[in-house]
């Protein structure tokens, strides 16, 4: 017994050194990974920036202004694209965020709970439904329709308008920066709607009870308690959103009629940052100005989307700590 | 108390039951408003599903038969399948989520057991979770820079490597996620017996959350089995049979894209037929990750 207690410390230091050296390896491993991240993020950024610089030197600053993109002159300018770009996001939020919003509101408050998961389910997966299955169908399905049906008849009734009513004249093409926005919208809804949904669910629900026994409805319930409690969330939920729809490539590029001009209704074509470069880019040779430029739209959707999704993040912050 | 009630006795509108009924009606009638329209609202987003599932089912079951599995892709009006498309969407997405695992892993394990909120760690959160949302063209220009301008061509190495770096952020999300619902005693315990730590996460947390980062990994085959920006500019696609990773790759998505918007009515039925293919896939996997995390709990 004795000799086996003063046999085993020895015996047992080299284990124990194995064991620390296990640690180091596998922390050095997990941080190494986490380092790798950091770089990856670090070398997207300057890999555009270095591959977009020919197009900043040669144009400056009036690169993201001039509406100019000619191939053939070799004037490129961001301006048309941006516009495209800012603009159908916008608009996708302004139609996506009501509707995310009641889903949202029917998914924690009125749904009958059997009803909840299933629901819940569907719309996320209409989340993982792959961006060009929603170019398909935006464009063999959405777009005949709305040319037919939908956008005669607002321009009709709406294109008469005072002060707005330019946003809704010219001919019913169907495709246009109207359908991409429409399409964006159905993207990003189930994103801001589960993003709503859970952050709903964090109000602790003894204040939702008191207000119910003093006699509140759902409704008065949802204004005068969930909303104001999560008010930053939901900001950042639908930021969340917008970060979605500015850098969607597959879905718009189908819809937008890929014209480089900005036009003053909402029915015409256009381009986005990304719909420019995946339309342009097979046409680019290696080493031109226009490829130069095309990466150089890259690194401004990069930034773009960068501070939004940045600006999503930190009004999420307290959810994720949570 | 019930004397004040009574109109009269004290004076003002809310008193009055006649003004309180109707403004209670009110109340209910605008909280019936509301609630038809977050049904209403519910129900439009349904209906979108469904309407892409039944375009889908409808014009994808017309174009679909043995040939599509059977047959390369051929020029319009021959006849030909998507064989390639179908094989090489598989290896790249397979290669993608091989490469990216591992790190995804690593990384999400040193959030939930190392970082302790530390300012590097909530760095590598940040970043990641941007990551997860940041326009996957970019991933697209970002590798073509890095590697099929200076490897000399398009390649499904490139590919391979352009969905690895989606899958990436991903996998760290759920590793972290589940990691994090481990309860802290299960570590105590072990720590106590006086396992060393990478033992711990390795042997016990690990294993404790296995479901959940298995789920991780389905996610993250799904969406990059989906993705066609990023595969543009670094494999390109091709048209003839080939599984040589440094040759230019066919893949499903790309071969939608450029047969959906080309005006051939074979490609386009073909293209319907791939939209299927690759939405059941995602859909399936979708499904059974969840399913998978649900009975794991």
């Amino acid at each position: 017994m004795s000799q086996a207690a003063t046999a085993s410390p020895p015996a047992a230091r080299p284990a124990a050194r194995r064991g620390n050296l296990g640690d180091t390896v596998f922390e050095w491993a997990c941080r190494g990974a986490g380092v790798f991240v950091l770089l990856l993020i670090g070398a997207i950024i300057i890999e555009l920036f270095i591959a977009g610089w020919p197009a900043f030197r040669i144009f400056g600053f009036a690169f993201i202004t001039s509406t100019d993109w000619d191939p053939v002159q070799e004037v490129f300018g961001a301006g048309v694209s941006i516009y495209g770009t800012v603009v159908t996001s916008v608009m996708a939020i302004m139609l996506a965020v009501p509707i995310a919003f009641g889903i949202a509101f029917f998914l924690t408050e009125l749904a009958p709970v059997w009803l909840r998961r299933p629901v819940g389910t569907a719309i996320e997966l209409l989340a993982a439904v792959p961006s060009i299955i929603y170019g398909m169908w935006g464009f063999f399905v959405i777009a005949p329709a709305f040319a037919k049906h939908v956008q005669p008849w607002i321009i009709d009734n709406a294109g008469e308008l005072p002060l707005v009513g330019f946003l809704f004249q010219g001919p019913p093409f169907g495709t246009g920066i109207f359908t991409a926005a429409f399409i964006l919208a159905i993207m990003i809804l189930p994103f801001i709607a589960a993003t709503m949904r859970d952050v709903f669910e964090q109000v602790p629900p003894v204040y939702k009870e008191s207000a119910y026994a003093l006699g509140a409805t759902t409704w008065e319930v949802m204004r005068g308690v969930v909303i104001p409690y999560t008010r930053i969330s939901v900001v950042g939920s639908v930021m969340l959103g917008l970060g979605r729809a500015l850098g969607e490539t597959m879905a718009v590029t189908f819809v937008i009629g890929n014209a480089n001009r900005i036009s003053s209704s909402v029915f015409g074509p256009g381009n986005t940052i990304a719909s420019l470069v995946a339309l342009e880019f097979g046409e680019s040779e290696i080493g031109t100005l226009r490829l130069a430029s095309l990466l150089a739209l890259g690194f401004i959707l990069f930034v773009l989307s960068f501070i939004v999704l940045a600006t999503s993040r930190w009004l999420l912050r307290p959810r994720l700590k949570a | 108390m019930s004397l004040s009630l009574a109109a009269g006795v004290v004076p003002g509108p809310r008193k009055d039951p006649a003004v309180a009924a109707a403004l209670g009606r009110r109340r209910k009638r605008a909280d019936a408003v509301i609630r038809l329209l977050c049904v209403a609202a519910t129900l439009i987003g349904l209906v979108f599903l469904a309407s892409i599932l039944i375009t889908l089912t409808t014009r994808g079951f017309e174009a679909m038969s043995l040939r599509v599995f059977t047959h390369t892709t051929a020029a319009p009006g021959s006849d030909g399948g998507l064989l390639n498309a179908i094989v090489g969407s598989l290896i790249q997405a397979l290669l993608g989520t091989a490469i990216g695992t591992p790190i995804g892993i690593l990384a999400g394990t040193y959030l939930a057991e190392y970082s302790q909120g530390s300012k590097f760690g909530n760095a590598v959160r940040f970043v990641s979770d941007i990551l997860l949302s940041a326009p996957s063209i970019l991933v697209g220009l970002f590798v073509y820079q890095i590697l099929v301008l200076p490897f000399g061509g398009f390649s499904g190495w490139a590919g391979a490597v352009a969905l690895a770096i989606i899958v990436i952020p991903v996998v760290i999300r759920t590793t972290e996620d589940m990691l994090q619902l481990i309860p802290n005693t299960l570590r105590e315990a072990v720590i106590a017996l006086g396992s060393p730590k990478w033992k711990m996460v390795v042997l016990v947390c690990w294993k404790a959350a296995m479901a959940g980062i298995i789920t991780g990994v389905l996610l993250a085959v799904a969406r990059v089995a989906g993705e066609t920006a990023p595969l543009l500019f670094t494999s390109l696609g091709n048209n003839a049979w080939s599984t040589d990773l440094a040759r230019p790759m066919a893949s499903l998505p790309v071969t939608i894209y450029s047969f959906a918007s080309s005006p051939f009515e074979d490609w386009i039925a073909l293209a319907w037929a791939g939209a299927l293919l690759i939405t059941l896939g995602v859909l399936a996997i979708n499904i059974l990750a969840r399913t998978l995390l649900r009975v794991s709990k």
